[in-house]
């Protein structure tokens, strides 16, 4: 799922100081599973906010609307009879979700209560990690399910640099070398051949160096 | 055993079934301190119950410090349910506590903040009223 992190609180406070009257919105999926935008984390900077904005003498009216996503049409719809009684909304869904909300309501101020950082999946309870940053052509065949784009920091793709030490890479010593990791799931499949099989020079297109990306089905449109 | 009258007790079946927005709630409703008195570590009926609490009270005290009512109005207690005595020291302890940091911020300005805690369901009741 897409991992944020709630924005500083400052920064936060900062963004919704001209307003009194705030549509603080939520979302049910990713940010919900990593703890940072669902109905729980709306409620509690709701919390905050009233406090602080009290303590200030400058009270905030916030209401709390979590949204199943914010990235279906459907659901970024259902608010349209209640968003115009708010001087803004502050969305702690993902930027994919502030964007849609913001192009949906084009004369609403929408403000990101979080920081939207990667693509990744829960290894234990509180603790999510980067998997995939959607290159758009995908060579998990060839390196045993392990991704050198992004478990390896210089995105490498035929074998490790000169900095990975102790099976850890030189970028941080708590950091797993992906070609480390590759090699030895290579080892554990006995198909250490295919180490030796010289992968090409990427091309970066597929992925957002290309520029931004769409994709339509046609047989799908109405 | 006497502990001091400003103290209110909301009962839950285990300090691990206690969420962040109940002790923000209290703040919002006006409460000066919260504090939690669960099992003593390693006893809780419930297992782990009173370690989560723990870890929930840490990250309120971040919380509280970030939005200005001050970290230290948050605490975290363990004792016994057999410990009457340790009971009411923890709460004149905390009393005092409080009562050293004054009220809190929120009310500075003479008026508690009534918990406006308006989801959008609310609103439209309100509304369609």
């Amino acid at each position: 799922m897409i991992v944020a992190n709630r924005k500083p609180f400052e920064e936060i406070v900062e963004m919704v100081k001209p307003y009194h009257k705030v549509l603080l919105l939520g979302c049910n999926e990713c940010v919900t599973v990593c703890a940072t935008g669902g109905s729980k984390e709306v409620a509690v900077l709701a919390s905050e906010l009233r406090l602080y904005r009290e303590k200030e003498g400058q009270p905030i009216e916030i209401t709390e609307h979590t949204l199943e996503r914010n990235c279906d049409p459907e659901y970024v719809e259902s608010l349209r009879p209640m968003v115009g009684n708010y001087d803004a909304v502050m969305s702690m869904a993902c930027g994919c979700g502030i964007q849609f909300v913001g192009e949906h309501y084009r004369d609403m101020r929408v403000l990101p209560a979080v920081n939207t950082t990667f693509d990744g999946v829960t290894e234990e309870q509180g603790v999510w990690a980067e998997r995939c940053l959607g290159c758009g052509n995908c060579i998990l065949d060839k390196t045993l399910g392990i991704c050198p784009v992004t478990r390896c920091a210089k995105s490498l793709f035929n074998g490790p640099c000169g900095g990975s030490t102790g099976g850890k890479c030189e970028v941080n010593k708590d950091t797993p070398c992906g070609w480390q990791l590759i090699v030895d799931r290579l080892k554990e499949m006995n198909l250490m051949e295919k180490y030796m099989e010289i992968q090409p020079l990427k091309d970066w297109s597929t992925s957002h160096g290309g520029g931004p990306r769409k994709r339509v089905r046609e047989d799908l449109k109405l | 055993m006497n502990y001091p009258t400003n103290v209110k007790i909301v009962k839950m079946p285990c300090t691990g079934r206690v969420d962040i927005i109940h002790v923000m709630k209290a703040f919002e409703n006006g409460a000066d301190g919260v504090y939690l008195a669960g099992c003593l570590e390693g006893e809780c009926h419930f297992l782990r119950g009173n370690l989560r609490a723990k870890k929930r009270v840490g990250h309120l005290k971040e919380l509280l410090e970030e939005c200005g009512i001050g970290g230290e109005r948050v605490a975290m207690y363990n004792l016994s349910s057999a410990q009457g005595q340790r009971f009411a020291e923890i709460a004149r302890e905390m009393t005092e506590k409080i009562r050293a940091l004054g009220p809190s911020p929120i009310k500075k300005h003479g008026a508690e903040l009534r918990a406006q805690s308006v989801t959008s369901g609310e609103q439209r009741a309100q509304c369609a009223e």
